[in-house]
């Protein structure tokens, strides 16, 4: 509806319009899209390392109940304890290990971000292929769904519906998941525009497939590679997202363990100024996790780019 | 291969007419149409190629997808098998099309990059549940092997293979389905000159092997002259000749065909004498059609009647829509 | 153009519908009635029967919504379930702060971020380059609270430098220096949130613009290279750069909620907190009304700028 750049768009048959394929011809025999895609992205420094240290959070946060030193709801009798040899990390003011609470809150960070970018990039995908492949009224009504859901500031909406249905692990997931899909929406429509006036659906058309078949086999695998980008940045996003609502009490609540409530204690100045073990390790291990992601998401985009603009 | 008398034809286009609507201001009112084919009719015989010519955009391409349903058309009707495909239902349709297929112009778009030739070429037996996966790729070995490919390309993705491989594999797709008429979309248009005949020479002995029936649309004469057995001839969405190859070339009626004819280097040296009609200023927009026939602001013979009356297409075997035809002119 | 802009505006009616729509239906999931909420808490009982009859409570829910929607046009928010007071009140206290602290910090950012985004497309691969992205990597990735929590300690609580929170010292006369002091460590948590992100855009794309032929040809006219970067390439380059100031928006009310409950900034961030936790919905309700429309007025007036600023766009 607002702006359009894409000449191809409307044009019925394009006459001898060199595409992206034609490009590929020069590459190697037996090289498929994905592959040079991997080699691209691994090529990429910052995005390998990204890809380790994320791989190594995933780890931890499966491993979490083995690699733990103590558990993480264990009430010690020593109370803000500063580091030692049994407590590396020293303990909180309840009494509670802090390295193994920081272990345990991986799989909150893990969780919220994989779970809630799932649900939307799913909702997304559905709403944008509909939208761009249907037309007329049914994008109409869908965009402007779009616009309405972009219309609320993300984190702000979020976080009036949790503090209205209640601050859990689950709800901000479901909730997260449930608003963050117009931005995917947007990107499929647009893909779905451009690729349904090329001859291979055309083709499908013709062959007789039907249209769930067109839109899932033929469409939705040539639009992917920015979604997933977009997908990539959203679970950095979510990251910060559940964090930011946990230290604002709003998201994962003690006694469960999550970087962000950890967090929450360093409001207190004396703990922000005398007790750094007990703020600072979360909060580097926030900030670690979201900069991997954003360096995965990063070089998978200069990786789908290069391809597309060479 | 002329067509006889009392042949029945394989698809009847009638009164076919596709608009498409301009819209502008606020609300997106709309403010007139693009007349992209406007009132064509024509038959096709089984076995038989159907030309299809005319300088870009005078709707040839159109016609062509309408003939396939790519397009829904405004008006007319396309009657394939008793059954007018304009009206029918999406699923009714979906049948129909094992009989109906067609082979686009750009062989880089026309194949879905990310699908592996095996599977682009099985796809439409398992779609359709005309085979299972064995007979399918079964069936891919030999289809491979008449379009001239190696089976050992069945694991390649498209982008592998060169403009001229990907026509034939465009052509091999739309084959599995065995269907009764193949549109061809410019299909050698895309191709180096080297190839285009290649190709050309394929089709003609598929269309032999597999008694085919093709609409083969070109924007030249060339390929249309080696390939088809009647030519119709568009401009600005209507037809304005339609007659058996022989007659086109040997004996043009329409000022436009002959035009046609003086942009292809004749062979035949006798034709050469002949005065060169020139033609100048450019196509007029398909939005705002001229007046009466829609070819007169370029015709050198036009008179005041072209510019009123829509010339009507009239003849036996060779029909023509032109107020003076060119027999009458020159002879 | 000006078709385009009322156009523009048209489908902004049926969104800024849409928004009250999605916000009454979040009230509607809170305990309470969203059109209780309309009515003054103070009244006594028969006031208040008489009032919600009027209200319309014993409505179906549309008739309800729409009763709401009328209040809402003359500008009845309702009344805090908290302090009794009208929303609307309580939002126009506590609206300056938070303006002051976005406005300072949108600016901030973005002039920390024009010249380093020249800067590294100019110098493209160089160490100034590389440190420049390093530091914009990590200002879209640091949390807000973090960098808050991080900047007191170091500059508050360790170099005692500059305030731990709120906007004036405490039984201080206020004063424009007392504020500014006030405001330095939150305008540099947002406005490292905004730089980061900008960078990138203000970056990318002058590389793109500093590869057209139409800047060859200034170079080849013998134009200086100052000319060129900041007549020819910034102003091209800026145009897509707008879009990101729509993005911007919503980015930095999410910022401020966070930022301003860190420094105990007393703006709408810190209102929305603490209505959560009095378990103030109306108030709640219409700071997200707020803010919704104003994230759909700055992707309008996004859009406009843009298409006035891109001769290219099609307007249809």
């Amino acid at each position: 509806m607002a702006m359009k750049l894409n000449p191809n768009k409307n044009v019925p048959e394009l006459e001898g319009v060199g595409t992206s394929e034609q490009i590929m011809d020069q590459f190697g025999e037996e090289e498929s899209y994905l592959h040079m895609i991997a080699r691209r992205f691994f090529k990429h420094k910052l995005a390998f390392a990204g890809l380790i240290v994320f791989s190594l959070i995933v780890l931890i946060a499966a491993l979490a109940p083995i690699i733990t030193p103590h558990d993480p709801n264990k009430i010690f009798n020593e109370f803000e304890a500063a580091p030692s040899a049994n407590h590396l990390l020293g303990t909180d003011p309840v009494g509670r290990d802090v390295m193994s609470r920081l272990i345990y809150g991986a799989q909150v960070s893990i969780s919220v971000g994989v779970g809630a970018v799932a649900i939307y990039v799913a909702i997304g995908i559905v709403l944008g292929l509909i939208a761009g492949y249907c037309g007329k009224w049914v994008d109409m009504v869908i965009m402007r769904l779009t616009d309405v859901f972009m219309s609320f500031p993300y984190f702000m909406v979020i976080l009036v519906l949790v503090s209205i249905i209640g601050p859990s692990l689950f709800n901000i997931t479901i909730v997260i998941g449930l608003l963050g899909w117009p931005a995917i929406a947007r990107l499929v429509r647009g893909s779905v525009l451009s690729i349904k006036e090329m001859d291979y659906v055309k083709a499908g058309v013709a062959l007789g497939y039907s249209t769930p078949k067109i839109l899932f086999q033929h469409i939705l695998p040539n639009a992917l590679a920015p979604i997933l980008v977009n997908a990539t940045f959203g679970v950095a996003s979510a990251i910060i997202m559940e964090a930011s609502l946990s230290f604002l009490g709003m998201g994962v609540r003690p006694p469960a363990a999550s970087w962000g409530n950890m967090l929450t204690q360093a409001e207190s100045i004396t703990v922000l100024s005398s007790q750094p073990w007990l703020w600072i390790p979360p909060g580097l291990m926030i900030l670690l996790a979201v900069l991997s992601v954003n360096f995965i998401g990063d070089g998978l985009r200069d990786a789908i780019e290069s391809q597309n603009a060479k | 291969m002329p067509p006889l008398e009392q042949e029945t034809p394989l698809l009847q286009v009638k009164n076919l007419k596709k608009y498409y609507p301009i819209k502008k201001g606020i609300i997106s009112k709309t403010v007139g149409h693009v007349k992209a084919v406007d009132d064509v009719s024509f038959d096709i015989y089984p076995g038989e190629t159907m030309g299809l010519v005319g300088e870009s955009g005078c709707g040839k391409s159109t016609t062509g997808r309408s003939l396939v349903r790519l397009e829904d058309p405004t008006a007319g009707q396309v009657i394939f098998q008793g059954k007018d495909l304009a009206s029918i239902s999406h699923r009714e349709m979906r049948k129909l099309r094992t009989d109906l297929q067609i082979i686009f112009q750009d062989p880089y778009s026309s194949l879905n990059p990310r699908k592996r030739i095996g599977d682009l070429l099985a796809e439409p037996l398992i779609a359709h549940k005309l085979a299972t996966r064995s007979e399918a790729d079964q069936k891919v070995n030999e289809i491979l092997e008449i379009v001239g490919l190696s089976k050992q390309y069945k694991n390649r993705y498209p982008h592998e293979f060169s403009g001229g491989q990907r026509q034939r594999i465009g052509i091999a797709r739309a084959l599995m389905l065995h269907p009764k008429l193949i549109i061809c979309d410019e299909p050698v248009s895309a191709l180096d000159v080297s190839i285009q005949a290649q190709v050309l020479n394929l089709l003609k002995d598929l269309q032999k092997e597999l008694h085919l029936t093709y609409v083969f649309i070109a924007h030249g004469l060339g390929a249309v002259k080696y390939i088809s057995d009647r030519i119709t001839v568009m401009y600005l969405g209507k037809v304005m000749e339609l007659a058996t190859t022989k007659e086109i070339f040997e004996h043009p009626k329409h000022p436009y065909t002959e035009i046609l004819l003086n942009a292809y280097p004749i062979p035949n040296p006798h034709m050469r004498g002949r005065d060169q009609i020139v033609v100048d200023g450019d196509v007029p927009s398909p939005a705002n059609p001229p007046k009466g026939c829609v070819f007169h602001t370029r015709c050198p013979f036009a008179k005041d009647i072209c510019r009123e009356k829509i010339p009507v297409l009239s003849g036996k075997d060779h029909l023509v829509a032109c107020h003076f035809p060119l027999e009458s002119v020159n002879v | 153009m000006l078709h385009y802009i009322i156009r523009r505006l048209l489908i902004a009616i049926p969104v800024l519908f849409g928004v009250t729509v999605l916000n009454f239906f979040i009230i509607n999931l809170a305990p309470g009635n969203p059109v209780d909420m309309m009515v003054n808490p103070s009244a006594t009982p028969e006031q208040l029967a008489m009032t919600k009859h009027a209200l319309g409570l014993d409505q179906p829910v549309w008739v309800q919504y729409f009763n709401w929607l009328g209040q809402l046009i003359h500008g009845n928010l309702g009344f805090s379930y908290q302090t009794r007071e009208p929303v609307t009140q309580i939002l126009m206290s506590h609206i300056g702060p938070t303006l002051l602290l976005m406005g300072v910090s949108l600016v901030v950012g973005y002039l920390i971020a024009i010249p380093l985004g020249i800067l590294c497309a100019r110098k493209q691969n160089s160490w100034i380059d590389y440190l420049v992205t390093g530091f914009s990597f990590f200002g879209i990735s640091v949390p807000h609270f973090f960098l808050g929590l991080g900047v007191i300690y170091v500059f508050a609580s360790k170099l005692l430098m500059f305030p731990t929170g709120s906007m004036n010292t405490l039984g201080g006369d206020g004063g424009l220096i007392d504020t500014v002091n006030h405001l330095v460590l939150p305008v540099l948590v947002l406005s490292t949130g905004i730089a980061g992100n900008m960078v990138r855009y203000v970056r990318s794309s002058m590389l793109d613009v500093l590869g057209k032929d139409y800047l060859r040809t200034a170079k080849a006219k013998g134009l200086s290279q100052f000319i060129i970067t900041n007549k020819h390439a910034l102003r091209n380059s800026l145009i897509p750069i707008i879009t990101v100031i729509g993005i911007d928006i919503p980015l930095l009310i999410g910022g401020a909620i966070v930022t301003e409950q860190v420094f105990q900034w007393p703006g709408l961030g810190l209102l929305t907190i603490q209505s959560i936790t009095s378990r103030d919905y109306s108030t709640l309700m219409a700071i997200n009304l707020l803010a919704a429309v104003t994230v759909l007025f700055a992707n309008l007036l996004t859009d406009i700028l843009y298409a006035v600023a891109d001769p290219r766009i099609r307007y249809d």
